[in-house]
């Protein structure tokens, strides 16, 4: 399985993202926000970071870079593309994903462990994954996912909420949200569900000693579901 | 020719920075002031003189770039 990682400028999880593929299988590549297309791949991945600075708004500029253009044509032809982070924030701003993702509700920047439920597993990323609720890794600023409510209503007849934030029992409330997200959303599909965006890093949670496994299981599973 | 807008959250998108400078005014004893909405200012200088066609494409940039018509609205000045 071939997988390409964009790197924007002010990219930072692109090389984590680059390590952890090549852990579990897939042979990946780098490719630069400027090149106009991207080498045949089963998977294109949106790293997080602060790309372009999260000038104007976060992803907002990096939606409308040169290699964007293949990356839609690519999602559009039922390609697989993931976006963490502030991957998630640029699949909002190309119209991928929708929504947006909000300044988190108390003003302050999250990085710590999270739990989330695994709201649906019909679909390549979260199918025979073992697991309910993964314990996953977050740091943002902006993870507040907001959308209208006929959006909302849309996600939610389409079973397109991917991730939600929870306890470790899977109890989703105010208490375990932790930046105000909209019903706890961490991540979403889009219609087809071959477009992936979320706020938690499963890159940062693929070593027994440093951090937990949950990550590993995602791209085990991954790779598995790509075959 | 010298265009403007302006980008606000739409009315009832939540605004905790707004928020934050309200509760600070009203700490610093600005009693009166019971809202804050905090937004984005923009100068554009178009190479264009009509002033109908310069505001036509800022609207399309308005639309396109500046403004995320999710939760905000725009107001060319």
């Amino acid at each position: 399985m071939k997988s390409s990682v964009i790197i924007f400028p002010g990219s930072n999880c692109d090389r984590d993202m680059d390590v952890a593929l090549k852990k579990f299988g897939f042979k990946n590549q780098m490719i630069w926000h400027n090149d106009k297309s991207i080498p045949k791949s089963d998977l294109i991945v949106l790293p997080g970071g602060f790309s372009y600075g999260d000038y104007l708004r976060c992803g907002s500029i990096a939606s409308k870079s040169n290699i964007i253009k293949s990356v839609i044509d690519f999602a559009n032809s039922g390609g697989f593309v993931l976006g963490i982070c502030n991957g998630f924030q640029i699949l909002t701003e190309t119209g991928l994903l929708p929504g947006i993702l909000q300044q988190n509700k108390y003003l302050n920047f999250i990085c710590k462990n999270v739990y989330v439920k695994i709201k649906d597993k019909k679909n390549k990323y979260f199918k025979n994954i073992k697991k309910e609720i993964l314990e996953l890794h977050i740091a943002h600023n902006e993870g507040n996912y907001f959308c209208s409510k006929d959006e909302l209503k849309s996600l939610e007849d389409n079973t397109q909420i991917a991730v939600t934030y929870c306890d470790q029992k899977g109890l989703e409330n105010d208490e375990n949200n932790p930046n105000g997200a909209l019903k706890n959303i961490a991540g979403i599909f889009n219609k087809n569900k071959n477009v992936l965006g979320m706020m938690p890093h499963p890159e940062r949670m693929i070593d027994k000693y440093l951090s937990g496994e949950d990550g590993s299981l995602f791209f085990e599973n991954l790779l598995g579901n790509l075959q | 020719m010298k265009i403007k807008v302006i980008v606000t959250l739409k009315n009832g998108v939540l605004d905790p920075q707004g928020k934050a400078i309200q509760q600070t005014l009203n700490g610093m004893n600005f009693d009166k002031v019971s809202d804050v909405r905090q937004g984005k200012f923009f100068e554009i200088e178009v190479k264009e003189n009509d002033e109908t066609k310069a505001k036509s494409l800022v609207d399309e940039m308005c639309k396109k770039l500046l403004a995320n018509l999710v939760i905000e609205d725009y107001k060319i000045v």
